[in-house]
């Protein structure tokens, strides 16, 4: 039971961490028709950045302002260099030129810092845990974290669905060149979102520094979570980005433990030794199909126009 | 002209084991059979996506499927290629059957990632196959034999790749000029039209889709044998990437240049591999400018778009 509950907390951490990608790039994608793959690159620059400022000052909060706000500029440098030529374009050169991105940031980073993980130490204050209840405590980094994402979530809820600028951004998602034929600089409104959607990433890779190892490549894994929330929660779409997030981080967790579990039930220690982590490991992609297979647009898809 | 280019690239891989090599003989074989191999899994990749439309983001899956054909029957003491090929095409077959049929549910963006999704979920159940080694892969006892005869070693190796390569393009070649080519490729341009004419746009792309999934195991089955080792990493999403990558920069929809994309890819690999370590530094700028300034692919140079 406290198992149980101690997964729960660890599943919408994870669920938020991912909202945090996630959200960037359903944004980017529902506004400008844009796949990014190399959005996963962006949250590990923040983590290297992090570490970076982190060396510099000394400070955990300095290094996250710094961080998020240079992974936001990287994000929008990468804009003016390479991605605004691909708008319009098709998803698969799209796709390819991002890839290229990928390789190109993820050795960049390894000639840069090494190969070798480094680490970020937590904040001094938030270093502690918490008795949740007996027998049980929960790290406050951790909580902090749930905090941090669910704030965001509400920020960019009201953000979206209660401002000018969000309107705008709802209007583009439906249709951005009729958008654009009423007077509004889309490609301002672009470049706006894509830094958004950036600095968030960069966020999120600060956030998730002092829990994970450092490394290149580390957003490559994350990458492929986050498309699957916004393929899950259908594109373009904040609240189906929350609520895919959130569910693929519970299944992720949660699942892992109840299938290791099932399986063991079911064929004994021995087999459940070999078929559990990979039932486990499949079973967000499982989810995801089968989400796809009864509702082809994701959970929440948002309203587009032709 | 233009007819002449397939014909030539075969002559010239035909002539490479005649040219006079000295001690590097071995290693070009290797490399240009390599090129071959993947050169078939582009070009199967290419019946999808350049004939039908279909941008699977997972066709590394059938690499793995093949080459774990080869390790599972291996460890069973069969060898005979016969039964191999039969295996693994028959079981990429069922895998694509089943999964394209979700798959194809749905579109755009959605198509990519559940492709990729359906591949991740491949990559992990290999990986959990401990009794072939798990992630650390498995080594094979020999290479398969042919009636007995154990062919794929040496120069045979390298001609078996080129004439598994020949007929796989020439079947290619026929079915995309086919009454089911012409029928996919008006898929492609429209299916709601193609439908009207009295075609199953499903169907014919689920075709495809198998079609594809068994030529590729087929490149599986060859890299397995070139490498004696299986292991799951011949199924990652990133090389699924460089599938399409091949495709892409050897212009979609001409077959023939999927071989010349795998050729580009490796020999590019090979010749910044040796110049620095950090070759994918230059590799991924060179992919993005390839992308934005290069549309229609080497097979595109000196003439229309395809």
């Amino acid at each position: 039971m406290t198992l149980l509950i101690v997964q729960l907390l660890n599943g919408v951490q994870l669920g938020l961490l991912l909202f945090l990608i996630a959200a960037g790039l359903t944004l980017v994608f529902g506004v400008m028709d844009f796949i990014n793959l190399a959005h996963g690159v962006q949250y590990m620059l923040g983590a290297y950045l992090g570490v970076a400022f982190f060396g510099m000052t000394g400070s955990f909060w300095l290094a996250l302002v710094l961080a998020a706000g240079a992974a936001g500029a990287a994000g929008l440098v990468l804009e003016w260099l390479v991605f605004r030529h691909l708008y319009g374009r098709d998803h698969l050169d799209q796709v390819l030129a991002t890839f290229g991105v990928i390789m190109a940031l993820n050795e960049g980073v390894r000639v840069i810092w090494g190969a070798a993980p480094l680490e970020m130490p937590m904040p001094e204050v938030l270093s502690g845990s918490f008795q949740l209840m007996p027998g049980l405590r929960y790290p406050f980094y951790r909580v902090a974290l749930i905090v941090a994402g669910l704030g965001v979530a509400g920020g960019l809820a009201w953000a979206v669905n209660r401002t000018r600028v969000g309107m705008l951004v709802r209007a583009g998602t439906s249709n951005a060149v009729m958008v654009s034929a009423l007077g509004v600089d889309i490609e301002r409104l672009f470049r706006g979102v894509f830094g958004v959607g950036a600095v968030l990433a960069g966020f999120a890779g600060v956030l998730a520094a002092p829990l994970v190892a450092v490394e290149p490549a580390m957003g490559d894994n994350l990458l492929i979570l986050a498309f699957v929330v916004i393929v899950i929660g259908g594109v373009g779409a904040i609240r189906g980005a929350f609520v895919a997030a959130v569910l693929v981080g519970l299944v992720d967790t949660v699942g892992r433990t109840l299938v290791t579990d099932a399986v063991r039930v079911a064929l004994g220690a021995s087999g459940a030794a070999r078929v559990g982590p990979a039932v486990a490991s499949m079973l967000i992609y499982l989810v995801m199909a089968a989400v796809l297979a009864v509702r082809p647009a994701g959970l929440f898809p948002a309203a587009r126009g032709a | 002209m233009r007819r002449l280019v397939p014909v030539v690239l075969f002559a010239v891989l035909a002539a490479v084991p005649f040219l006079p090599l000295g001690q590097e003989a071995n290693f070009v074989l290797l490399l240009v059979s390599r090129v071959m191999v993947f050169g078939l899994a582009a070009l199967s990749l290419d019946l999808l996506l350049g004939v039908g439309g279909m941008v699977s983001f997972g066709h590394a899956a059938y690499l793995a499927i093949g080459a774990y054909a080869v390790a599972v029957l291996d460890a069973n003491d069969i060898t005979d290629v016969g039964v191999v090929l039969a295996v693994a095409m028959g079981a990429a077959g069922v895998f694509a059957l089943a999964t394209g049929a979700i798959a194809l549910r749905t579109r755009g963006v959605n198509f990519i990632m559940i492709t990729l999704a359906f591949a991740q979920m491949v990559f992990f159940a290999f990986g959990a196959l401990s009794a072939y080694g798990g992630d650390d892969g498995y080594s094979l006892a020999a290479r398969n034999t042919v009636l007995g005869w154990p062919l794929l070693k040496g120069r045979g190796y390298y001609w078996a790749c080129l004439a598994v390569l020949v007929v796989a393009y020439l079947l290619c070649r026929m079915l995309a000029a086919s009454r089911f080519g012409r029928a996919l490729r008006a898929v492609k341009q429209n299916p709601a039209r193609a439908a009207a004419m009295g075609f199953n746009p499903v169907a014919l792309q689920l075709v495809a889709m198998v079609v594809g999934a068994m030529l590729c195991s087929v490149a599986g089955v060859l890299l397995a044998n070139g490498a004696e080792f299986v292991s799951p990493a011949y199924g990652t999403w990133q090389r699924s990437g460089d599938l399409l990558i091949m495709v892409i920069l050897g212009g979609a929809g001409s077959l023939h240049g999927a071989i010349f994309g795998s050729a580009f890819v490796l020999l590019l690999e090979e010749g910044l591999g040796r110049a620095t370590e950090h070759w994918r530094l230059v590799f991924g700028p060179l992919l993005v400018l390839c992308v934005i300034f290069f549309r229609g692919g080497l097979a595109g140079i000196g003439g229309r778009r395809g």
